[in-house]
């Protein structure tokens, strides 16, 4: 069941690796392959040179047909990503190789978006099919876009929403067909100069999600986009803004994967969400790019009266991803949970967390961190939990554990706490630990082969995360991790 | 492995007879580098229900996970038949397909995997089939009244936060749900009460008249009570000091431990006299 899946929970976890000790050929299984790395042939209808010019920014803006104040906001951002020196912290090493000038900024791979599959030019709706997602559609899913390079190609919601007026569109008609609503809202929650790659993002931005939900309206089904990178040395620089209205509900979930390229490619998101009193936000990323993608993305919510936004976070392919969702719970008792896994392979770092930020009374939050380790690979935690001066009566808790598969691995936490109030219920625990031999001999003694007892201590491990997802997405993740185990001994 | 190949031609020899359910055969064992088993010889036929007695520290446990394959316990000599073939260098998982199991002393827990998951898996493992859902289930839901564990049991975690008789009953239901032809009990009565130790008790007893044979490694008399070995053993210093029936373990609980020690030295000279003999007293086999 559920085939289509697989490409956004699939990081890769093989059917066939090689072990290179009997000692660990319980861990050889996951992260070493790569299902979704095949690309297509480019037949695109304009793609940039390589490197980011006034030029670039001013044609992605005029193909758009955007209004004056756009290319405006595009051209002040462009100015600040020059300005801004790189990060000074997190793996610099890795962030320092990449290679500004030889990325592609802009792609646009076909003449306009379809609403019907059949009139997706060929090779990219075949790249979908592979990817399962017109399945997905068909199968549990309200609405869908499927963005390609640059663009949405592809675009549908359920009739019953547009009835109640809810609208999910992909980020460019958003601005053409809403622009008040955009307008008002666009770069509120995470400003231009926010950080380097904010301000790379809102030169350039093309595609991402727009939704707004109206007051009191409630979407049971989750609403999915899928991100596909085909191009080498792409920079892909979605926009996503989702704007609850008071006491409505929204589920979006977004996965996304890339071709194995030698060479690396750049992705680099903006997602702001604003749940209105009394709303619900919940955003599920199963991000699985391939391993010669930076994932440097930026997302944070704003959180109003008794509104309620949960980031539920998987990251498991990419090079080097820095993601830290945020949620600043602005009016009182709102809440707030961020809850993450990361899984880090050979030469891959996953250093996320979340953020935060009580800045009214009677809020509550919650942060649970899982990541998972083996092969030389990194994990980061990196959080931060403020708390501002005169928001009585908050709460919070922070859990992160991490678990080495073996001793070549590393796994790094870095909570931050600024809490400027007294009266506050704050709690913080961190694990790190490492597969037991004694948990491997329990479940061995029981009939499990080595790899089929680690798969079944690394899904127990992630079940916290995995029983959140939808029933189809979790069952396929669970399958994943343990048939790609057992096939991992020789 | 040349052990291997003794065994076939021992059970050829011995035509009519099948090879012993367990054969263990001078074997020593050492834990990074110290040796804890020093010599055991113990014999168990399919059926029968043998209990190792002896104090703490004496290598009853090591004996336990050497039994099933724990890495970390090294077997530097002798042999471990099974059905007449050498296990020794198997993998757990392979001596638990054979119909080895062993309940622990001490269960992990394994946060995040349900028991009826892990049950299902375990157990369509070692049968090497997918049982279907319904048999499965209407297997479990018996014993399970057998055992006393209730239905909520299924969705918490393996003995994630359980009490002490809860894992030993879990051992216990898992053990009975794994149906092995060879069960090792490493100090199942170990921190139960004595409503558990009923229970517990007549799970194993369950299994034995199944035809499970069943190896008790126990400190204490008491379980005894409830689970009636035809032969007991006495562990002392890494090997089997005395060997005999069940009356064995009374005498035992009446005079300590000291005195198998020293009824053992004192015998060893006159040990070949002393076994034929037909009284109720220990048979040192340590000098054999």
């Amino acid at each position: 069941m559920s085939a289509e899946l697989a490409p956004a929970l699939n990081n890769g976890l093989p059917e066939n690796a090689s072990t290179s000790s009997p000692k660990n050929s319980g861990l050889e299984g996951i992260g070493n392959d790569y299902k979704y790395g095949f690309s297509d042939k480019e037949d695109y209808i304009f793609k940039s040179g390589r490197g980011l010019t006034r030029e670039i920014v001013e044609k992605i803006s005029s193909m758009k047909n955007e209004p004056e104040w756009m290319l405006k906001f595009r051209l002040r951002a462009l100015d600040i990503f020059n300005k801004k020196p790189m990060p000074t912290w997190g793996n610099c090493n890795l962030l320092n190789n990449i290679d500004f000038e030889n990325i592609f900024y802009y792609i646009k791979p076909s003449e306009k978006q379809e609403t019907d599959w059949d009139d997706v030019p060929e090779g990219i709706k075949n790249t979908f099919d592979r990817l399962g997602i017109p399945e997905a559609e068909r199968k549990f899913l309200a609405g869908v876009t499927a963005q390609y390079e640059s663009e949405v190609v592809y675009h549908s919601i359920r009739e019953d929403l547009e009835k109640q007026g809810v609208l999910f569109l992909d980020m460019d008609s958003g601005l053409r067909l809403h622009e008040d609503i955009v307008r008002e809202h666009f770069a509120t929650v995470i400003p231009t100069a926010d950080n380097k790659f904010s301000a790379l993002n809102s030169a350039v931005w093309s595609g991402g999600s727009f939704i707004w939900v109206p007051p009191g309206v409630r979407i049971e089904i989750p609403l999915q986009a899928y991100f596909r990178i085909n191009a080498e040395n792409m920079g892909q620089f979605e926009r996503t803004l989702i704007i609850a209205e008071p006491g409505s509900y929204v589920h979006y979930i977004e996965g996304c994967t890339a071709p194995t390229y030698s060479s690396d490619s750049l992705h680099s998101a903006v997602v702001e969400l604003i749940a209105k009193p009394g709303a619900h936000i919940r955003y599920t990323t199963i991000q699985n790019w391939s391993k010669n993608v930076y994932n440097l993305v930026t997302k944070r919510a704003v959180a109003h009266e008794d509104a309620k936004v949960e980031w539920v976070d998987g990251n498991l392919g990419s090079k080097l991803t820095m993601k830290y969702p945020a949620i600043y719970l602005v009016g009182e008792r709102a809440h707030g949970e961020v809850l993450s896994i990361a899984f880090a392979g050979e030469d891959q770092h996953q250093d996320a967390g979340a953020k935060i930020i009580h800045a009214a009374p009677n809020t509550t939050s919650m942060i649970v961190s899982k990541s998972i380790c083996k092969n030389g690979g990194r994990t980061s935690y990196r959080g931060l939990i403020k708390v501002y001066p005169k928001a009585t009566g908050v709460k919070s808790s922070v859990k992160c554990d991490a678990l080495l598969l073996d001793d070549k691995s590393r796994s790094d936490t870095y909570p931050t706490m600024e809490i400027d109030e007294k009266d506050v219920n704050i709690e913080h625990e961190a694990t790190v630990s490492k597969v037991g031999e004694e948990q491997l001999f329990y479940l061995m003694s029981r009939g499990l082969n080595q790899d089929e007892a680690t798969a079944m201590i690394v899904n127990g491990f992630f079940e916290p995360f995995t029983k959140e997802l939808p029933l189809e997405y979790a069952v396929e993740l669970n399958r994943l991790i343990q048939l790609e185990m057992e096939g991992s001994v020789g | 492995m040349t052990s291997k190949n003794t065994s076939k031609s021992t059970a050829e020899n011995t035509s009519e007879k099948v090879a012993p359910l367990l054969q263990i055969v001078d074997l020593h064992v050492s834990v990074e580098d110290k040796e804890i088993l020093k010599g055991v010889n113990l014999t168990i036929n399919a059926g029968e229900i043998h209990a190792i007695m002896g104090r703490n520290g004496s290598g009853k446990s090591t004996l336990s996970y050497a039994l099933m394959g724990h890495p970390r316990y090294k077997v530097t000599s002798g042999k471990m038949l099974y059905k007449g073939q050498e296990v020794g260098e198997m993998s757990p998982d392979q001596r638990a397909k054979l119909g080895m199991a062993l309940a622990f002393q001490y269960p992990v827990a394994i946060p995040g995997v349900s028991v009826s998951n892990f049950l299902r898996k375990t157990v369509n493992a070692v049968r090497g089939r997918d049982i279907p859902v319904k048999e499965f289930r209407l297997e479990l839901k018996a014993l399970m009244a057998k055992l006393g564990v209730k239905d909520e049991f299924l969705s918490r975690y393996v003995n994630d936060g359980f009490s002490g008789g809860e894992k030993k009953r879990l051992e216990i239901l898992q053990l009975s749900m794994l149906k092995p032809l060879l069960a090792i009990l490493d100090e199942t009565d170990s921190g139960l009460d004595i409503d558990a130790l009923k229970t517990v008790s007549e799970g194993i007893n369950v299994m034995a008249q199944a035809d499970t044979a069943v190896l008790l490694i126990t400190h204490y008399q008491r379980m005894l009570n409830y689970v009636q070995p035809q032969f007991v053993h006495v562990f002392q210093d890494g090997k089997i000091v005395a060997s005999g029936g069940k009356e064995l373990a009374l005498e035992l609980e009446d005079r300590g431990y000291e005195w198998v020690t020293q009824e053992s030295v004192d015998e060893s000279a006159s040990a070949q006299a002393k076994a034929n003999s037909s009284s109720a007293a220990a048979t040192p086999v340590g000098a054999k």
